[in-house]
C-alpha cells in the first residue's frame, strides 16, 4: 500500500462528509452520505485486497504522537479487518434504507450516521488504549441521538435506557484502563496484549472490562436495553445496532479480556457459561411470545450473541473462529431481518405481527428474501450462521458437554420462534386488507437486500474467504490463552477393547447387549 | 463417471434455482419441463452407476470421491464439499432420482390446476438436490447439510398450501421435531470430532474399532465412548425417520400435496436415518448398547405405528403410519446387524410405498379431493388402472410370495429382516422378531382394509362433502343412488405412467435384486458392515420362521376380508366392545396431546413469565427503572436542602461543625 494512510482516510471520509451534511438540504445530504459510504466501502475492499494474509500481525499501522504519551495509533489484524469490512458493507445499505423513511432533519441524520461510521472504524482500528476508549464511548452519542430524535413513540425512554446501561460499564472500564497504563507503562494495545498482569490484579481488571462488554454484547441480565432500543430506533439504526455495535462487546473480549487477562478469563469462564446458557434458553422462550417483530428479532439477537460468548471462552481455535463467524453472520442476518421489518413498516407503519399475514401472495420477492434470512437465522447449513454456530458449539463441546447441550437447544427454539414469525407474516391468508394491498420490493429495496443475501450465502458455502484472514491471529490468541485453558469434561480414556462385531452370531455364550458395561 | 456424478447432483439444483427464480416469468410449462427434464437426466445417469456396481450388462463402477471445493478449515476441524459414490450411495442414487423423476412427471397431472406450479416444481428439485448431497456426503457435516436441506424442502412442501393453518402448523411441527433429532446429530458430530479429530466418514469408520472399550465423560457421567456417540447420532436418525417418540410430525406431514408424501415422506427423506446407520455401520458395530437401542426403537416403532394404521380413516394417514412402521423394520434390521437387509427393504419399500402414495393420490384426484375412506367404495370398476397399481403395491407391502418360486418386492426384503432378527438369537432379537411378525399381521390387515374400503363394497360417495359439492346434491336428494351421480375419472397419462413404472418395481425389485443385496458381500464392496455369519444363520432358520411372514400375511388378509367384505358390521361391533382400546389407538396413543401439554404449552407460558415477570418485573424494575427512581428521589431530597434560606444553611453548617469536632475528639 505504500505510504498511503488508508485507515486515516477511512476515518476522514465519513467525518468530512458528515460536516458537509450539516450545511445542505435533504436531497444533497442523502447523496453525499451515500457517496461517502460507498467510497468507504471501496476503501474497505482495497484494504481487504491489500491485507497480507499470513504476513505481519499488525498491518497498515499509522502513528502520531499527541500529548502526554497519548498516541494517535492505528493498525489492524485479521479480526479487526473483518469487522471493519462488515461495518463499511452495512453503511451504504443503511443510508439507502433511510432514503425515504427519514423525512425530518435529514442532514443531521446523515451526519449522525457518518460520524457513527468513523467511530466504529476507529474502535476496530485503534491501537492506543485511550484512543480506543474514546471511539468506543463516543459511539454512544450518535446512536443516542438517532434513537432519541428519529425513533418511535417511546424513543426518549429507550434512548436513556440505552445510554445509562452502556455508560455504567464504561466508567469501570476507564478506571481499569488507567490502572493498567500506570502498571504497564504504555498505552499501546499490542504491547498490552503481551503483558502479563499479576493474576490477582487480573481478576478485578477482568470484571471491570466485563461490565462494559457484557452490556454491549448484551449478555443476560443486562440485556433489557436492547429490545427497547431496537423497537424505538429507526430501521437503519437497528441495523447498525445489531450489525456492528453489538459486535464491539465481542471484539472487546477478543482484544482485551482474553489476551490481557487469560488467567482471569479462565477463572470466570463458568460465569460467562452460566449467563450464556440462561440467555439462550430464556431469551429464545421470550422471543416465542413476542407480538412485535422488532422485539422478537432483538431477543433472538441476545440468544445468538450468547453463542458468541460461549465460543470465545472455549479457549480453542474452533470456539474463537466460530464466535467470530457468528458475529459476522449475525451482523449480516439480523441486520437483514431488521431491514425486512423496515420494508413492511414503511408501508403499513406498524410492527405488530398480527397486522400482517399472507404477504407471500402480494409480495413474493420479499417473501423469498425474508425466507432466506429466516433460514440463515435458524442456522441452516449453507448460510453464514451455520458455520459460526457449528464451530462455536464444536469448540465448547471440547470444554463442557452440558454447556453445549443447553446452548444447542437454541437451534430448536430458534426454529420455533422464527418459523412461527414467518408463518404469521408471510404465510396464511391475507386477513388485513391494507397488508394485502402492499406492493412488492422496489428497486431500492432490492438493492439493499440482494447484497446481504449474496454475502450470507457466500459465507455459508465458502467461509474460507473469511476464515483465512483471521487464522493466524486466532492461532496467536489461542497460543496466548492456552496456558489457562480449562480442562474439558470429556476425558477420553482408552479401555479394554470390547469383543469386535457387536452382532457376532457365532459366539453362543453371550452377545453384545449383555456387555453394556458403563 | 466423475462428470456424471457432478451432473446427477447439481442438475436438480440448477433446475431449482432457475425454475424458482424464473417462476412466473418463465411460465408453467418451461419450469415444469426444465425441472422434470433435469431429473430424468439425473436418473438416466444414475442407473448405469448402480448397474455398474452390480456388474450387470458388462458395466462396471468403483468407489469414487469427487472433490468439489473447500468448505471449512478451522484448526484441525476441516471438512470439504465432496461427492462420494460407492455401492451404498449408488443404491440411494437410483432410488432418489427414479422416484423423484417419476414424481415430477406425476405432478404434471396432479398439480394441473394449481396456480403455483413453478414454485412446487422448484421445491421438488431443491429437495432432490439436498437429498443427493446427503447420500453423497464424504463427511458428517456435509451429511448434516443435506439433512437440514431436505428438512427445509420438506418444510416448504408440507406448507405448500400456505393459506391453510393446518398446513402451516404441520410444516413447523415437522421442522421443529426434526430439530430435536438434529440436536442429537450435532452433539454426535461434536463428540465424534472430539474423539477422532476428524469428520471424514471413512477415517472415522477406520478408527472406530480402536476406540472400542474406551470411556468418555458426558453430562457428568462416564460412558462407553462408542455407545454414546452412536446413540447421539441415532437420535438424529430417529427424528428424520420418524421413530417412536419423534414420529409425531410424519402423519401431520400429509398436509402436503400427495406427490410430496410419496417422494419425501415415503421413499426418500424419511429413509435418511436408515441410510445414516448403514453408512456408519462399522461404527455402530463397535457399540453394542447403541445397537440394542436401535433394535428396540425400531421394533417398538414397527409395532406401534402399525396399530395406529389399523384405525385411521384418512387414506394418506394409513399409508403414513405404514411408512413409519416399515421404517421400524429397517431400523431393527440394522440393529441386529443385517444392514444389507435394511438397505434392501429401503430399496423395495421406496418403490411400493411411492406406488401406494401415488395410487392414493390418483384415488383422491378421482374422488374430488376426498381423502376419507368411509366415503369411498366400489372404485375398482371406475378407475381400474389405479386399482391394479394399488393392488400391486398392496401385494408387495404385505409380502405375498411363494418360497423359492416368486414373490412381490416386500416378500423378499421383509422376510429377510424377520429371519435375521430370529437368527440373531438374543433376547432383543427375539423381541424384534415377534414385534415384526405381529406388525406384519397388522400390515396385511390395514393394507387390505384400505383396499376393501376403497375399491370394494357399495359406493358411499354421496356422504362426502367434497362429492356433494361437486354434484350439488345432499344425501337426501340423492336417495337410493349413493354415488350421487358422481363419475370418478381415471387419471391422465402423466399420472398413470409413473404408476406403471413403479408397479414394475413393486413386482420385480425383490426378485431381481435379492441375491445381491442380501447375499453378496462383493456387491457391497465394504460400503456397509457385512456380517457373513449372520447371513448364514439367516438362511438356516427353521422352516416355521420362514413361513411365519406368509402365515401372518394370510391371517391379516382373512381378518380384513371377514370384517370389510363378508360382514361389514364387525368393525362397529369391535369398536363397541373395546371402546377404550380403540380410542387409545385411534387417537395415536395420545402422543400429540402429551407433547402439547408437556412441551408446547409450557414453552409459551414460560416465555411469557420470563418476559413479563423476569425482564420487566425484576430486571427493569430494580435495574434501570429502579436507578432512575432512586435518582429522582435523591434529587428531591437535595432540592429541599438547597432551599436558599440562610437559616437552614446556618443549621447545616452548625451540624457539620458539631460532627467534625466530635470526630476529632474521638
Amino acid at each position: 500500500m505504500g505510504g498511503f494512510p488508508i485507515l486515516t482516510a477511512m476515518l476522514a471520509v465519513p467525518l468530512i462528509a458528515a460536516i458537509a451534511c450539516f450545511f445542505v438540504e435533504a436531497k444533497p445530504a442523502r447523496v453525499i452520505a451515500l457517496a461517502a459510504t460507498l467510497a468507504n466501502l471501496a476503501l474497505g475492499v482495497l484494504l481487504w485486497a491489500n491485507y497480507d494474509i499470513g504476513g505481519a500481525q499488525w498491518q497498515f499501522q499509522e502513528e502520531a504522537n499527541l500529548f502526554a504519551g497519548f498516541q494517535y495509533k492505528l493498525g489492524i489484524d485479521g479480526i479487526a479487518l473483518l469487522l471493519i469490512i462488515l461495518s463499511v458493507f452495512l453503511m451504504p445499505i443503511c443510508i439507502l434504507a433511510s432514503w425515504e423513511s427519514i423525512q425530518k432533519r435529514v442532514g443531521e441524520f446523515m451526519a449522525a450516521f457518518l460520524v457513527m461510521e468513523t467511530l466504529m472504524i476507529g474502535v476496530f482500528a485503534a491501537q492506543d488504549l485511550f484512543l480506543f476508549y474514546i471511539f468506543f464511548e463516543a459511539g454512544l452519542i450518535p446512536m443516542y441521538l438517532i434513537i432519541g430524535i428519529w425513533g418511535g413513540a417511546d424513543r426518549i425512554y429507550a434512548s436513556y435506557k440505552f445510554f445509562l446501561y452502556t455508560l455504567l460499564g464504561s466508567v469501570l472500564m476507564l478506571i481499569a484502563m488507567l490502572w493498567m497504563v500506570n502498571q504497564a507503562g504504555t498505552t499501546d494495545i499490542p504491547t498490552l496484549m503481551q503483558y502479563d498482569f499479576a493474576p490477582g490484579a487480573q481478576t478485578w481488571l477482568w470484571l471491570a472490562f466485563f461490565a462494559s462488554f457484557a452490556v454491549k454484547m448484551p449478555m443476560w441480565p443486562v440485556h433489557t436495553w436492547l429490545p427497547d432500543a431496537h423497537v424505538q430506533a429507526p430501521t437503519a439504526g437497528s441495523v447498525i445496532l445489531a450489525g456492528v455495535l453489538l459486535k464491539m462487546g465481542g471484539y472487546g473480549f477478543i482484544r482485551f479480556s482474553l489476551p490481557m487477562f487469560p488467567e482471569a478469563s479462565a477463572q470466570f469462564a463458568w460465569l460467562v457459561f452460566a449467563l450464556s446458557m440462561i440467555a439462550v434458553v430464556l431469551t429464545s422462550l421470550i422471543a416465542l411470545v413476542q407480538e412485535d417483530m422488532k422485539k422478537l428479532i432483538a431477543y433472538s439477537s441476545v440468544a445468538h450473541m450468547a453463542i458468541v460468548t460461549v465460543g470465545l471462552f472455549a479457549f480453542n481455535v474452533q470456539g474463537l473462529e466460530g464466535a467470530m463467524m457468528v458475529m459476522l453472520g449475525h451482523g449480516l442476518v439480523s441486520g437483514a431481518l431488521f431491514l425486512c421489518v423496515g420494508v413492511i413498516y414503511d408501508r403499513l407503519h406498524t410492527r405488530e405481527i398480527d397486522r400482517y399475514g399472507g404477504l407471500s401472495i402480494n409480495m413474493p420477492k420479499y417473501a423469498l428474501f425474508f425466507m432466506l434470512f429466516t433460514m440463515a437465522s435458524i442456522g441452516l447449513p449453507g448460510t453464514s450462521n451455520f458455520v459460526g454456530e457449528f464451530l462455536a458449539l464444536a469448540g465448547i463441546y471440547q470444554v463442557s458437554s452440558w454447556v453445549t447441550l443447553v446452548c444447542t437447544t437454541g437451534i430448536i427454539l430458534g426454529a420455533a420462534y422464527m418459523l412461527y414469525l414467518y408463518w404469521r407474516v408471510a404465510f396464511g391468508i391475507q386477513k388485513n386488507e391494507d397488508a394485502a394491498a402492499m406492493s412488492d420490493l422496489n428497486v431500492r429495496e432490492w438493492a439493499i437486500l440482494a447484497p446481504i443475501a449474496a454475502a450470507v450465502l457466500w459465507m455459508g458455502v465458502y467461509p474460507e474467504s473469511f476464515l483465512a484472514p483471521m487464522r493466524k491471529d486466532i492461532a496467536a490468541l489461542e497460543a496466548r490463552v492456552a496456558r489457562a485453558a480449562p480442562e474439558g469434561d470429556a476425558q477420553l480414556a482408552a479401555g479394554e477393547p470390547r469383543r469386535q462385531a457387536a452382532n457376532a452370531v457365532a459366539a453362543p455364550e453371550h452377545h453384545g447387549e449383555d456387555e453394556g458395561d458403563h | 463417471m466423475q462428470t456424471s456424478i457432478l451432473l446427477i447432483v447439481f442438475l436438480p439444483l440448477l433446475a431449482a434455482i432457475v425454475g424458482g427464480l424464473g417462476n412466473r416469468a418463465l411460465g408453467n410449462t418451461v419450469v415444469k419441463s426444465l425441472t422434470t427434464g433435469a431429473l430424468f437426466v439425473s436418473c438416466a445417469l444414475s442407473w448405469p452407476i448402480f448397474l455398474g456396481f452390480l456388474g450387470w450388462f458388462g458395466l462396471s463402477a468403483e468407489t469414487q470421491v469427487v472433490p468439489v471445493m473447500t468448505w471449512v478449515q478451522s484448526g484441525t476441524l476441516t471438512f470439504d464439499w465432496a461427492l462420494r459414490v460407492d455401492t451404498l450411495t449408488a443404491v440411494m442414487l437410483v432410488v432418489i432420482t427414479t422416484v423423484s423423476a417419476l414424481v415430477h412427471l406425476y405432478s404434471w397431472g396432479y398439480m394441473e390446476e394449481d396456480p403455483d406450479q413453478p414454485r412446487f416444481f422448484a421445491y421438488l428439485s431443491l429437495f432432490t438436490f439436498a437429498m443427493l448431497m446427503l447420500v453423497t456426503a464424504d463427511n458428517l457435516v456435509q451429511m448434516f447439510f443435506g439433512w437440514e436441506g431436505v428438512g427445509l424442502a420438506s418444510y416448504l412442501l408440507i406448507g405448500f398450501w400456505f393459506r391453510k393453518p393446518s398446513a402451516n402448523k404441520a410444516a413447523i411441527k415437522a421442522f421443529v421435531v426434526n430439530r430435536v433429532g438434529d440436536l442429537g446429530f450435532m452433539l454426535g458430530i461434536f463428540g465424534t470430532y472430539l474423539v477422532f479429530q476428524t469428520t471424514s466418514i471413512p477415517e472415522i469408520l477406520a478408527a472406530a474399532p480402536g476406540m472400542s472399550g474406551s470411556t468418555i465423560g458426558f453430562l457428568g457421567y462416564r460412558l462407553q465412548t462408542m455407545d454414546i456417540l452412536c446413540i447421539l447420532l441415532f437420535i438424529g436418525a430417529m427424528g428424520k425417520s420418524a421413530q417412536l417418540g419423534l414420529h409425531t410430525w410424519l402423519p401431520d406431514a400429509m398436509e402436503g400435496p400427495t406427490p410430496v408424501s410419496a417422494l419425501i415422506h415415503a421413499a426418500t427423506m424419511v429413509t435418511a436415518g436408515v441410510f445414516m446407520v448403514c453408512r456408519l455401520s462399522p461404527m455402530f458395530e463397535t457399540a453394542p448398547v447403541a445397537l440394542g437401542v436401535v433394535t428396540f426403537i425400531g421394533a417398538a416403532t414397527c409395532f406401534f405405528a402399525a396399530t395406529i394404521g389399523t384405525t385411521q380413516w384418512d387414506i394418506k394417514r394409513v399409508i403414513a403410519y405404514s411408512t413409519c412402521s416399515q421404517l421400524g423394520y429397517m431400523f431393527f434390521a440394522a440393529g441386529v446387524g443385517a444392514y444389507g437387509a435394511a438397505m434392501f427393504h429401503l430399496f423395495t419399500h421406496a418403490f411400493f410405498k411411492a406406488l401406494l402414495f401415488l395410487g392414493a393420490g390418483s384415488v383422491i384426484h378421482a374422488m374430488h379431493h376426498e381423502q376419507d375412506m368411509r366415503y369411498y367404495g366400489n372404485l375398482r370398476k371406475h378407475i381400474p388402472l389405479t386399482f391394479w397399481a394399488m393392488m400391486a403395491g398392496t401385494l408387495a407391502i404385505t409380502g405375498v410370495g411363494v418360497l423359492y418360486v416368486f414373490g412381490f418386492a416386500g416378500f423378499y426384503s421383509k422376510d429377510a429382516i424377520l429371519e435375521a432378527a430370529y437368527a440373531r438369537g438374543t433376547g432383543l432379537g427375539n423381541f424384534a422378531f415377534w414385534a415384526g411378525a405381529f406388525a406384519a399381521l397388522l400390515t396385511s390387515f390395514y393394507s387390505w382394509r384400505l383396499m376393501f374400503l376403497t375399491f370394494w363394497g357399495r359406493p358411499r360417495w354421496i356422504e362426502s362433502e367434497h362429492i356433494q359439492h361437486s354434484v350439488h346434491k345432499t344425501p337426501e336428494e340423492a336417495g337410493e343412488d349413493t354415488t350421487g351421480g358422481y363419475h370418478p375419472h381415471e387419471s391422465p397419462a402423466s399420472m398413470l405412467v409413473p404408476l406403471g413404472v413403479l408397479t414394475l418395481g413393486a413386482i420385480f425389485a425383490g426378485f431381481l435384486f435379492t441375491g445381491d443385496f442380501i447375499d453378496s458381500e462383493a456387491f457391497w464392496g465394504g460400503s456397509i458392515y457385512y456380517n457373513e455369519n449372520l447371513i448364514h444363520a439367516l438362511h438356516g432358520v427353521p422352516y416355521w420362521v420362514k413361513l411365519t411372514a406368509t402365515f401372518v400375511m394370510l391371517t391379516g388378509f382373512a381378518i380384513a376380508w371377514f370384517a370389510y367384505i363378508r360382514d361389514t358390521s364387525i368393525p362397529g361391533k369391535f369398536v363397541e366392545q373395546f371402546r377404550l382400546v380403540h380410542a387409545f389407538v385411534y387417537n395415536k396413543w395420545y402422543f400429540d396431546e402429551l407433547y402439547h401439554a408437556v412441551f408446547v404449552k409450557p414453552a409459551f407460558w414460560l416465555g411469557r413469565q420470563f418476559w413479563l415477570r423476569g425482564d420487566k418485573g425484576l430486571i427493569d424494575r430494580f435495574g434501570p427503572d429502579g436507578a432512575a427512581w432512586a435518582v429522582a428521589q435523591g434529587s428531591a431530597v437535595a432540592k429541599r436542602v438547597q432551599s436558599g434560606y440562610l437559616t437552614s444553611y446556618a443549621l447545616i453548617m452548625l451540624l457539620g461543625l458539631v460532627a467534625a469536632i466530635t470526630w476529632v475528639l474521638m
